[in-house]
């Protein structure tokens, strides 16, 4: 049923809103349809919207909040829309349900694929309660508008507030889509503006609850020892010195996992305990014998050297343009000068500040869960799959997320407290320790880039060729899948803008061996950091201004056309179609860093450099210049960086601007400092100390963050800043020092 | 026994005398505002104030508690209104607010020792707390907001 309608409360939102509620129900466009829903279920997923006897607007929020602000942002459209007191809308947080669509807040996409129904829930209850309040007072609907959570007959000035019209509203029939009108741009009360979260005061006063503060009666604490090495297997434990430890209720093995490996715990032995601490400290008394099974000769460098090499060698063509042989050959006969580099970035962790943690009670064949999780409904699918019930018999309550970056939409923590829970009959806390989080993370692929180009007398090139090789997520869902898929070529790597005449995009087989999972902007992270890189590298050999290069390559404004040359691009999950890649927003994001910067004033210096890069990912458009000193001793630091963005509408422009500052800090600790490394097939880093990220005084001083005024579709802001900023940061310690970084992290470089 | 005041109650523990303030807080006393980052006072989300001063609740046993006064997150103030929480709200300075606890505690702990703080002052105490979604923009103009100083 793809309409509007009025639902009835019970076994919709009986434990969000009271008897007598008026509820509608908006679907949802078709790409937020999860990837298992047809439009031929009993129910067409959908936003919900109710209005209480008493006045007050309930929004189901159905993504999860991790900090870009989306649970509140969603429903502040709605309420726009319904004209509603801010005050007056209660948020919900939705339990895990494929009745509202996709839930697995990832990927950029929350706003562009549910602010449509939204908006449109905001406005079906509007016009609902006009209507009421027209049959109530026996006048025209034309006549009564809905003004700040009254309905006002225009006429007469007579007010009736939303609470009264409810019971009249429950038996009308809704609007039909197309019967739905919206608000004028000029009269939104919260689209556009800056709004505070509904979370705001919580955080500030510790009152936020988050997966690890989760609590159940009769809970129990399990840590959970697992096999160090991916693909291992217990062969046996001897836990009589942890039962020992006072506090330690029991232990219990878990089995390993099978590939493809998806979303399953990994296995291993759990210790139970009264509080956290006790059950951390006895896990250590454990003796385990594993069998480190096929990954544990795994070494990160003897590994980097293989991705490296295959790059250096003919791979799989992914996109070809002209004829980059020919170019070559030719090149080569006149003795030209060859462009050649390669480029490396390491595994990464996601390293959330709040280590994957849920409970878990399984009772009466049923399973219900707190948890911080990206997406509940995949929480229920590898609960109810490891438990062997059925996927409506798991509920999962979604907590705030303590930062997600991508970790929290593997629910395996989940299955693990629910697996527990079903073997020792109570409630499971499981809390991973950061040590548990850095050995067991699914990584951000490591990849190796080759480049190589020629280029005519002023430097632009005549020929382009560029190679990636990775281990390919694919590797979740499919064993061997030996090369990328298609959406991490989609990202970064198959749609370099520039109007070069020969191009040619090519991919190289590689075998994983950990966990590989997307981390904050994912594939774009590393593809980025090489084309960037290497435009950067021409436009110094041609001695050219950067900004005016990367124009020059871009070309003239248009809409990339990528079938003549390549597949048919999907985009950020979308059709190429309905987001083509604009090279003129593209220029334009990159003119407005650079004058917002005061780029064409700035000249580098011995130890002061100016770096410039640009990047397209979840359909926006993105360029940083960033500003870098570097002492006699090597030091770096960062004053300033502008990033300029291009989203399209921007619903809460202060929420998206702290997205592209935060992205400006995980990028500087991608690019300075990021590196997870194996020996033996075990991971090297444990904490913080080994594993650093960004500190206050590390990361940049400033961010001005430039936004684009733009009417087009939303898209994306939580990852997009992030792949600008390590090319942008390297070209800028090119700058100041001349050296040229093409291997991450830049702390293994010495700068002085 | 273990005897302590947390947030000016009397409170009492008769555990594992290494077990760390941080999980009597949060598993004993379900207390839960201060957070777990690290467990080696590597990353301040686990701040609180002992007998004033700050410090990494995750790394001090109970035994070092004994006898002190422990103020958290819950007990800074009454209704959220100390003037750094202000200055944390008035520039919208969590994102997912996980770390933001540890750092206010910081932060408070910061403007009692350096009541007019320089970037410097400000680098060199906040050094010690992370933030992964990189607020540390806004939690700086924060702490000069709070301090009165200019940004």
């Amino acid at each position: 049923m793809n309409t509007i309608n009025v639902v009835s409360r019970r076994g919709f939102l009986e434990r969000f809103v009271s008897a007598g509620a008026l509820i509608i129900s908006v679907p949802v466009l078709e790409q937020a349809l999860g990837a298992s829903q047809v439009d031929n279920a009993p129910f067409h997923p959908s936003v919900y919207l109710g209005i209480e006897p008493n006045g007050t607007v309930v929004i189901i929020a159905h993504r999860s909040e991790m900090g870009t602000g989306i649970r509140s942002v969603l429903p502040m459209i709605a309420a726009d829309e319904l004209d509603a007191d801010w005050k007056r809308v209660r948020v919900e947080q939705a339990i895990g349900d494929a009745k509202y669509g996709d839930q697995n807040t990832d990927g950029s996409c929350s706003i562009t694929n549910f602010y449509t129904a939204f908006r449109e829930a905001g406005a079906t209850a509007r016009m609902m309660l006009e209507n009421s309040a027209a049959v109530k007072w026996s006048v025209p609907a034309s006549e009564c508008k809905v003004k700040f959570h009254e309905v006002v007959h225009t006429p007469s000035g007579r007010k009736v507030g939303f609470g009264e019209l409810v019971t009249a509203g429950v038996k009308q029939l809704p609007p039909k889509k197309e019967e739905l009108k919206f608000k004028a741009p000029s009269e939104y009360r919260y689209i556009g503006k800056d709004m505070p979260t509904i979370d705001l005061e919580d955080l500030c006063t510790g009152r936020g609850k988050f997966g690890i503060d989760a609590q159940m009666p009769g809970m129990v604490y399990a840590s959970i020892e697992r096999p160090p090495v991916f693909g291992g297997k217990l062969v046996s434990v001897d836990d009589s010195e942890a039962r020992k430890v006072r506090g330690v209720q029991q232990t219990v093995t878990l089995d390993g996992l099978k590939l493809p490996y998806g979303f399953q715990p990994l296995g291993g032995v759990a210790v139970i305990a009264d509080n956290t601490w006790t059950a951390m400290q006895a896990r250590k008394k454990l003796k385990i014998e594993w069998d480190l099974g096929p990954n544990a000769a795994y070494e990160s460098e003897a590994y980097k050297k293989q991705l490296l090499d295959t790059a250096r060698k003919p791979c799989k063509v992914i996109r070809n343009a002209g004829d980059v042989d020919a170019e070559f050959a030719r090149a080569t006969s006149k003795n030209e000068k060859f462009h050649e580099a390669a480029y490396y970035v390491p595994l990464l962790a996601h390293a959330p500040m709040e280590p994957p943690a849920a409970v878990a009670e399984f009772k009466d064949g049923k399973v219900l869960a707190y948890a911080a999780v990206q997406d509940p409904q995949a929480a229920q699918d590898i609960v109810s799959k490891s438990l062997g019930i059925d996927k409506k018999d798991v509920t999962c309550h979604v907590t705030l997320l303590g930062g997600g970056f991508g970790r929290k939409s593997k629910p395996d923590y989940v299955a693990e407290a629910a697996l527990l829970s079903k073997k020792i009959g109570k409630p499971v806390k499981v809390a991973w320790s950061r040590e548990d989080d850095l050995h067991f993370d699914y990584y951000h692929s490591v990849a190796g880039m080759y480049m190589k180009a020629t280029t005519d007398a002023k430097g632009r090139p005549t020929a382009w060729l560029q190679r990636s090789v990775f281990p390919s997520i694919g590797n979740m869902f499919t064993p061997n899948a030996d090369y990328a898929a298609g959406f991490e070529m989609e990202m970064g790597w198959i749609n370099v803008p520039y109007t070069i005449a020969n191009q040619r995009a090519e991919n190289g087989p590689v075998k994983n061996h950990v966990r590989i999972g997307w981390l904050r902007s994912v594939s774009n992270i590393y593809h980025a950091f090489a084309v960037q890189s290497f435009t950067d590298e021409l436009a110094a050999a041609a001695n050219r201004d950067r900004v005016e290069y990367m124009l020059d390559l871009i070309g003239e404004p248009r809409k990339m056309n990528m079938k003549e040359d390549g597949p048919h691009l999907a985009n950020a999950g979308d059709k190429m179609d309905n987001f083509p890649l604009d090279t003129g927003r593209w220029r334009n994001v990159i003119q407005l860093a650079a004058e917002r910067s005061g780029w064409a004033n700035k000249k580098s210096s011995p130890g002061h450099g100016f770096g410039i890069a640009s990047h397209w990912s979840f359909n926006t458009y993105v360029a940083a210049v960033v500003e870098v000193e570097v002492n006699e001793r090597g030091q770096l630091h960062i004053p300033r960086v502008d990033i300029a963005f291009d989203a399209g509408q921007i619903i809460n422009p202060d929420r998206a601007k702290a997205q592209f500052e935060g992205a400006s800090v995980f990028g500087t600790s991608i690019a300075l400092m990021g590196e997870i490394t194996a020996m033996d097939g075990k991971i090297q880093q444990s904490n913080f100390n080994n594993y650093p990220v960004a500190r206050i005084q590390e990361a940049p001083l400033k961010t001005h963050v430039h936004i684009v005024a733009s009417n087009e579709t939303p898209a994306g802001v939580g990852e997009p800043g992030v792949p600008v900023m390590a090319p942008a940061i390297c070209n800028a310690i090119f700058a100041a020092t001349g050296k040229r970084i093409r291997e991450l992290p830049v702390k293994k470089t010495k700068l002085a | 026994m273990i005897q302590l005041k947390v947030n000016g109650s009397a409170r009492q523990f008769d555990g594992d005398p290494d077990m760390p303030l941080l999980w009597f807080l949060r598993d004993v006393l379900e207390m839960t505002g201060t957070k777990y980052g690290c467990g080696m006072g590597l990353c301040g989300a686990c701040t609180v104030h002992l007998d004033g001063a700050a410090a990494r609740s995750c790394s001090t046993p109970m035994k070092d508690a004994a006898g002190k006064s422990i103020t958290t997150i819950e007990g800074l103030s009454a209704h959220g209104d100390h003037p750094v929480q202000q200055a944390w709200k008035h520039n919208n300075v969590p994102q997912c607010g996980y770390c933001q606890s540890g750092q206010i505690m910081q932060a408070v702990a910061l403007l009692k020792d350096k009541p007019k703080p320089t970037d410097h002052d400000i680098d060199e105490i906040m050094q010690g707390n992370i933030c992964r979604c990189g607020t540390y923009q806004r939690i700086r103009q924060a702490i000069k907001e709070a301090a009165g100083v200019k940004a």
